[in-house]
């Protein structure tokens, strides 16, 4: 069999890593931009134009007396606000178990057309002190914010 | 008292790192042996003091001293005493306490039994393990002290976060602590190789068992924290491609490549500066993470702190010792030449291509990871990366590792011959062929990628019979001799079989419980039926049950399949108190097939509950391979060749060359 030469194992290992490295940036391109989800508060979505095909996050307190669940007792609607507008919210499936009235929370979904959000997933991995860091933002843009740092209290 | 006996403790052993971290550096390179002689002592004395500190702390919460701030903060009379115990590295400050003990654990232990290293490498490998713990201890004393007092003691405590009251997440942390902690070991011996500019198949051979060790334990830790998240947070998935999960698995994969790459500096004497690289990498990426889940950057269960000083002092922290490494790698990184040249179809390949993609698979990983976190500083924009991402990039390089990982054990050192290699491998390809055959015929329309996942679970599983088998020359040569030959294999040899069988047990599992799991979503009245997948699931209603410190509702369920009842299942929510909050203890039954999975939730106030039902096909193979994983890793940390200290006497005389190895391992 051939003697492998230094110069010819050094192109090998050059060619295998290029090649592995061309692979894994290809992916990395191609799921990168379509796989990022973006977070928007009850304001940005009055603002800007969202499409319907975007999935994004968005982020607020739960309104007072906003929660209604449907009659196949899976389905809850209740609108997510950050004190200056609110979105209308539907979420089918168990809400977590911090989720209520008057409490930070995150959803992840899309519009529909009428403006609704069809969110597939809730989030709350919180206590009940902790409002997520999202959230506080989106109150926070809103001047709406009345926690720590914010003169009030 | 104690408190204040553990403060004080906490002070000296800075005190002591610092002499460990400097003197011996020294003494090595001016040749002082009074002063390299420190380094033994010093780590010794420094873990004996940060016992101490630990003890005190934990005896603070253990009598729940609410003069202490953290165990006001963290700890409550009415919590059971193992949490009492777990309540200790349940919070920031306890938690880096128990980071820097393992630090100084792993310092001593080389201190101990490295007696046969070279003097020159041990000093400055217990060296480097000091200069890391003053970081480490200066972060504690100055951003997180765990011994602040709390005057006037309050007279009572507001209680740890009720998810982490749970035997998995108890002891998450500890293990996950030995695998990060651990990988500083194959980082301070790369470190001082490249002071010393010296690396030989010797260093490959005391790097290889502490890199072991910390990959097993921190294998341990990630699965006790997926296990937990699975039966725990009720959302009936096992792995989120959360930043805190890929916090862990990033050291994890560098870690795998590191123990691979390092088999090749050792036995081939090549790949030198590759392996000092990922040995810098690993531990670089288990203090990222560190970073990561501490500093406050994230908002999940794990970080206790948002106190941006300390986010500010870990981020310097890593900045210096990454930078710092990687720039003496760059400077001394030529030193170390390389020897063995091998052909691309070797041993050597198929571990350089395991490195290659390990490496590019963890490079996707981070990026996903960290991108959200750099456009939230640059921009304020907030984005996430869900896990469609990392299925899309992750996925496809694991497929040509996991492929390569069955063969590359079969393949020669050096150089091979295609056609001999092919043919070993008829086994595995008709074993590997009949089972992509089932897969089709009985799935009937299923997803294609699930046999795809089915068939390289089964190769790589076919792979490690395979290879086990013709070592042993099984059914080539004489029971007898088959015998012999299987009490001289060194363990090592099972161990990696072990790990690589299990690999793909764990792929069997993801694949059949991703592929046909059935989930069914209803509200549910006593006596009210539902079918999940081949089973039906009775509702029989709920009752409340009081529980140590909490208040939980239990639903239970009859299971029956095709008529005949099998059994009941229970699923709870939990209502703690201090602090208030509501946990969910999903219901898990194993079955022959798979696991059932039950969640019960909020009730609908008309007698009914929403409940979740899962069937999730092969999930139990996950947990199993899990476990052979740390098996194969623990038969081959046994192996006589691994034992620290046993086989090294000859070695140090001539520490250059590798011994002759039996039957290639």
């Amino acid at each position: 069999m051939r003697r492998v030469k230094p110069k010819y194992q050094r192109l090998y290992l050059l060619l295998a890593a290029l090649a592995v490295l061309g692979v894994a940036v290809g992916l990395m391109l191609s799921a990168f931009e379509e796989n990022l989800v973006f977070f928007n508060s009850p304001t940005d979505i009055q603002e800007k134009e969202i499409g319907t095909d975007r999935r994004f996050r968005l982020g607020g307190l739960v309104e007072e007396n906003s929660v209604r669940r449907d009659a196949d007792g899976l389905t809850t609607r209740f609108r997510v606000t950050d004190l200056i507008n609110s979105v209308e919210v539907r979420f089918t499936g168990m809400l977590p178990d911090l989720f209520s009235e008057g409490q930070g929370v995150v959803t992840e979904g899309r519009l529909d057309a009428s403006g609704i959000f069809i969110a597939t997933e809730v989030l709350a991995k919180h206590d009940e002190n902790y409002i997520p860091a999202e959230v506080a933002e989106a109150l926070k843009k809103s001047g709406q914010w009345r926690g720590p740092g914010s003169g009030a209290e | 008292m104690i408190t204040e006996v553990g403060h004080f403790a906490l002070v000296l052993a800075l005190v002591v790192a610092a002499a460990q971290g400097t003197l011996p550096l020294i003494g090595a390179h001016r040749g002082i042996e009074s002063w390299t002689a420190i380094a033994k002592p010093a780590a010794v004395v420094q873990f004996i003091l940060l016992t101490i500190a630990f003890l005190a702390l934990m005896q603070a919460f253990v009598v729940s001293d609410f003069s202490v701030l953290n165990v006001f903060q963290n700890s409550h009379t009415e919590k059971p005493l193992p949490y009492k115990i777990s309540g200790v590295w349940g919070n920031h400050e306890g938690s880096l306490l128990l980071w820097v003990l393992i630090l100084a654990l792993f310092g001593a232990a080389v201190a101990v039994f490295g007696t046969n290293l070279p003097p020159g490498l041990r000093a400055r490998v217990i060296a480097v393990q000091g200069l890391v713990g003053v970081g480490f201890l200066l972060f504690l004393l100055f951003t997180s002290n765990p011994f602040t007092r709390l005057i006037p003691a309050p007279f009572e405590g507001r209680g740890l976060n009720p998810l982490l009251q749970d035997p998995g997440l108890a002891f998450h942390p500890p293990f996950l602590y030995l695998g990060y902690v651990g990988f500083s070991v194959a980082f301070s011996f790369a470190i001082a190789a490249l002071l010393e500019g010296r690396l030989d198949a010797a260093w490959a051979r005391w790097v290889r068992p502490w890199t072991l060790a910390a990959w097993m334990f921190l294998t341990v830790g990630i699965g006790l924290g997926s296990w937990w998240a699975y039966y725990e947070l009720g959302w009936g998935g096992w792995w989120f491609w959360d930043p805190v999960e890929n916090a862990s698995f990033m050291p994890w994969l560098a870690g795998t490549a590191l123990l691979h790459s390092a088999i090749v500096v050792e036995k081939r004497d090549t790949l030198k500066a590759w392996t000092v690289l990922l040995a810098i990498l690993a531990f670089s990426l288990s203090l990222l993470g560190t970073f990561i889940v501490r500093s406050g950057v994230l908002n999940s269960v794990h970080s206790f702190a948002s106190d941006p000083t300390r986010g500010l002092f870990i981020l310097g922290f890593l900045v210096l010792v990454t930078g710092g490494s990687l720039t003496l790698f760059a400077i001394r990184a030529p030193v170390l030449k390389s020897g063995g040249l091998f052909a691309p179809v070797s041993r050597e390949g198929a571990l350089v291509f395991n490195n290659l993609l390990l490496a590019s698979a963890l490079a996707t990983v981070l990026l996903g990871t960290l991108y959200p976190m750099l456009l939230d500083a640059v921009s304020g924009e907030k984005v996430t990366v869900g896990p469609p991402y990392f299925n899309a990039t992750f996925g496809p390089l694991m497929v040509p590792l996991l492929a390569l990982m069955a063969v590359g054990p079969l393949i020669p050192w050096k150089r091979a011959d295609l056609g001999a290699v092919l043919s070993r491998l008829k086994f595995m390809i008709a074993v590997t062929a009949v089972a992509a055959l089932a897969v089709w015929y009985f799935q009937a329309g299923g997803p294609v990628l699930a046999i795809l996942g089915m068939a390289l679970g089964v190769w790589l599983v076919a792979g490690a019979v395979a290879e086990l088998a013709l070592r042993l020359k099984f059914g080539r040569a004489s029971l007898h001799d088959t015998l012999a030959r299987a009490r001289n294999l060194p363990r090592s040899a099972y161990g990696a079989a072990l790990a690589h069988g299990g690999v793909g047990l764990v792929l069997l599992g993801i694949t059949g419980s991703l592929a046909w799991q059935v989930e069914s979503l209803q509200v549910m009245a006593p006596g009210t039926l539902a079918t999940v997948g081949p089973y039906e699931f009775e509702f029989l209603g709920a009752r409340g049950a009081p529980g140590p410190n909490y208040s939980a509702v239990k639903g239970t369920f009859r299971i029956s399949r095709a008529g005949r009842e099998i059994g009941v299942m229970e699923a709870e929510t939990r209502d703690f108190t201090t602090p208030p909050m509501t946990t969910t203890e999903a219901g898990t039954r194993p079955t022959a097939g798979g696991d059932l999975y039950a969640v019960i939730g909020e009730p609908d106030g008309r007698g009914g509950f929403a409940t979740r039902l899962y069937y999730k096909p092969l999930i139990n193979l996950l947990w199993l391979g899990g476990l052979v994983m740390v098996l194969g890793a623990l038969v081959s940390l046994s192996d006589r060749r691994h034992r620290v200290g046993a086989p090294a006497r000859k070695r140090s005389r001539s520490p250059v060359k590798a011994a002759p190895l039996p039957s290639g391992a």
